[in-house]
């Protein structure tokens, strides 16, 4: 910090802020703010144009109709919005189970070199792009099903939840104070009653933030469900059918040259980004609500 | 964050396996009287399934590779190393090279971080040492919003919006005033490099700013104050007493943002033209591995094309895996063993 230095000695401090400084120092701060309007710019564009699109062209029959054949104005998207709690329910079930028992691994029993290696591989888990693991759902259910399906879909948006629930659940649990462990060890319950019904119940509310978040992540993914749920065009409720989903039949009707497609796809959009605000916005007001505020 | 490497304060980490060992033979015994449920048996029971658990996350990402690397094969025998340094995609005569893919995933990452490291620098600088404190929850929150919209929303929005807007009124103001560097010229059709780097930048400000914020809040306050008494002005002490400290963090975060970047299918594939070339112009449509992914994975009929690929995924992501490994040490390096009072 040399011009510091230099400015400081001698002279007093008050005075040592010359002009040039100060006005960098403004010019600074304009900047600063500057880049917060220009981040929250797109944003509220992005939400008022889906506001201005989506509420004109949300109607019964988009809720309650599937698609009309190509070209033909009308229908709906029941059949994805079904669809997609479809893909998302097989995807939880496999998903949150198992990221809540790594989570617990993790927490319990995880200060190990195993623990280690298990908690890095969560976080490289997480930043594996999600349509490689579409390639990989392809590979481990379609081409074994011979055909595309729900349960491939939700197979690989369970393999996206899983580092996510995992390392929130062992975060919360951390949390839970070690002297309420002990005082159940000290009432002679065993370990396994511990974690359960202390350690995991007084968790509880962190635990569904961390399943929440997670749901919402994956419920807007597109790139894993391409070949994998693939898509359908009529009502289908079988796990080992091709399956619409709601972002899926967004993007098709995205990149369709139908002016009353785009409309739908913005209807849908809208929808689903209700769906997932709602979690997202549930979850902060738990957070702070709950007894984890503080963390 | 919790770190978890980091021996905890109120959980020392030896202690509570030590710990329990003791208090479970104990609790056996006294557990049976009280209760009737408990014992060793139970213990191992739990023990070994929640260790099942957490092997299963290890055994996901072998799944990943071993399929990758399997599936790829015959890709990798075709067309050897030749493949990432050939630009030739020709499906029919099943002659595969991914540089174009390889090209358009670079350039269109780095416009984006081009565009979105200053903004979320200067929005995570904002927030932890400007903004009045009733404002920095909110601003928080609502750059937090930007990172729980779905990345076929922001493909959607660009198309209809951003597009639109590029080739109407940016991309000709570009090409008149910047167009002598090459790198804006060509017809303005909106869609491209350009459109494809501006909605990246959008998406990965979130995560770059979030991060950033983490780091900056973890830099200690006497740090600040220490600058602020040798007669710093605000902004000094921000780059001399935050942002210098804070160096390798940020970076970290930058790298993160890097990698979420890299591996971005829907938003990118819906605006950038799709098209497999390699050219200086960020208005040219270009292609980029997980668009190509996206757009002809479920219809590649023929082994090798299918292998090749596949083999493009395991390109996408081990470049992903290391830029994030890379960014994870860095951010470690700087939250590690100081607990964040900085935002308090």
């Amino acid at each position: 910090m040399p011009e510091l230095a230099r400015s400081v000695s001698g002279k007093p401090a008050v005075q040592a802020i010359s002009w040039r400084r100060r006005i960098t120092d403004r010019v600074m701060t304009g900047v600063a703010v500057l880049t917060v309007v220009i981040v929250l710019v797109p944003l509220f564009a992005i939400f008022g144009y889906l506001l201005y699109r989506g509420l004109g062209s949300i109607d019964w029959a988009f809720l309650t109709q599937t698609p009309k054949p190509v070209g033909e104005v009308g229908g709906g998207m029941a059949n994805a919005i079904a669809g997609s709690a479809l893909i998302l329910g097989i995807a939880s079930i496999f998903g949150v189970p198992f990221g809540i028992g790594a989570g617990i691994y993790l927490a319990e029993f995880g200060r190990n070199r195993l623990g280690r290696v298990v908690r890095f591989t969560a976080d490289v888990l997480n930043g594996v792009p999600s349509i490689v693991i579409g390639i990989v759902a392809f590979e481990i259910v379609v081409i074994y099903q011979k055909h595309f399906s729900a349960l491939a879909g939700g197979v690989a948006l369970a393999i996206m939840m899983v580092p996510t629930i995992c390392r929130t659940t062992e975060e919360m649990l951390l949390l839970v104070p070690q002297a309420l462990r002990e005082a159940a060890y000290g009432l002679g319950i065993p370990r396994w009653r511990t974690t359960l019904s202390i350690t995991l119940r007084t968790a509880t509310s962190g635990i569904i933030t961390g399943v929440m978040l997670a749901f919402a992540r994956v419920a807007g993914e597109t790139a894993p469900l391409l070949f994998t749920a693939f898509g359908n065009t009529f009502w289908s409720l079988r796990y080992d059918q091709p399956t619409a989903a709601l972002p899926l039949q967004i993007y098709v009707y995205a990149n369709s040259p139908y002016e009353d497609w785009h409309r739908q796809a913005w209807a849908g959009s809208l929808v689903l980004i209700i769906l997932i605000v709602t979690a997202v916005a549930a979850v902060r007001y738990a957070v702070r609500r709950g007894s984890f505020g503080t963390a | 964050m919790a770190n978890p490497a980091l021996p905890r304060p109120d959980m020392p980490g030896p202690q509570p396996v030590e710990g329990t060992r003791v208090t479970s033979t104990a609790a056996r015994r006294s557990g049976s009287l009280l209760q009737g449920s408990g014992g060793e048996v139970p213990d191992r029971i739990f023990r070994s399934v929640m260790t099942a658990c957490g092997l299963a996350v290890l055994g996901v990402l072998v799944l990943i590779v071993y399929e990758l690397v399997s599936g790829s094969g015959l890709s990798w025998h075709a067309f050897g190393f030749k493949f990432f340094a050939g630009s030739e995609w020709d499906p029919v005569n099943e002659h595969f090279g991914a540089l174009p893919f390889i090209y358009g995933t670079l350039v269109s990452s780095l416009v984006a971080l081009v565009i979105a490291v200053p903004l979320s620098v200067g929005v995570a600088v904002f927030t932890t040492e400007m903004c009045p404190r009733a404002l920095r929850a909110p601003l928080s929150f609502f750059v937090e919003l930007l990172a729980a919209i779905p990345s076929v929303i922001y493909g959607l929005w660009a198309m209809f919006v951003l597009v639109p807007l590029l080739s109407g009124h940016i991309q000709p103001f570009l090409a008149k005033t910047l167009g002598w560097t090459g790198l804006f010229e060509g017809p303005p059709y909106g869609i491209g490099m350009l459109a494809a780097g501006i909605i990246l930048a959008i998406m990965i400000v979130p995560i770059i700013s979030s991060i950033t914020r983490e780091v900056l809040s973890v830099v200690p306050q006497n740090q600040r104050e220490g600058v602020l008494a040798l007669g710093a002005t605000r902004w000094e002490m921000i780059r001399l007493g935050v942002l210098r400290n804070a160096r390798a963090g940020i970076v970290g975060g930058i790298i993160l943002g890097l990698g979420r970047a890299l591996g971005e299918t829907m938003a990118v594939t819906m605006v950038i033209g799709n098209s497999p070339q390699i050219s200086r112009s960020l208005f040219a449509p270009g292609y980029t591995l997980a668009s190509v992914l996206a757009n002809e994975f479920s219809e590649a009929t023929g082994d090798v094309y299918r292998s090749s690929l596949i083999e493009i995924g395991l390109a996408l992501f081990f470049v992903t895996i290391i830029v994030n490994a890379l960014a994870q040490l860095l951010v470690w390096t700087v939250t590690r063993g100081q607990p964040a009072r900085g935002n308090a």
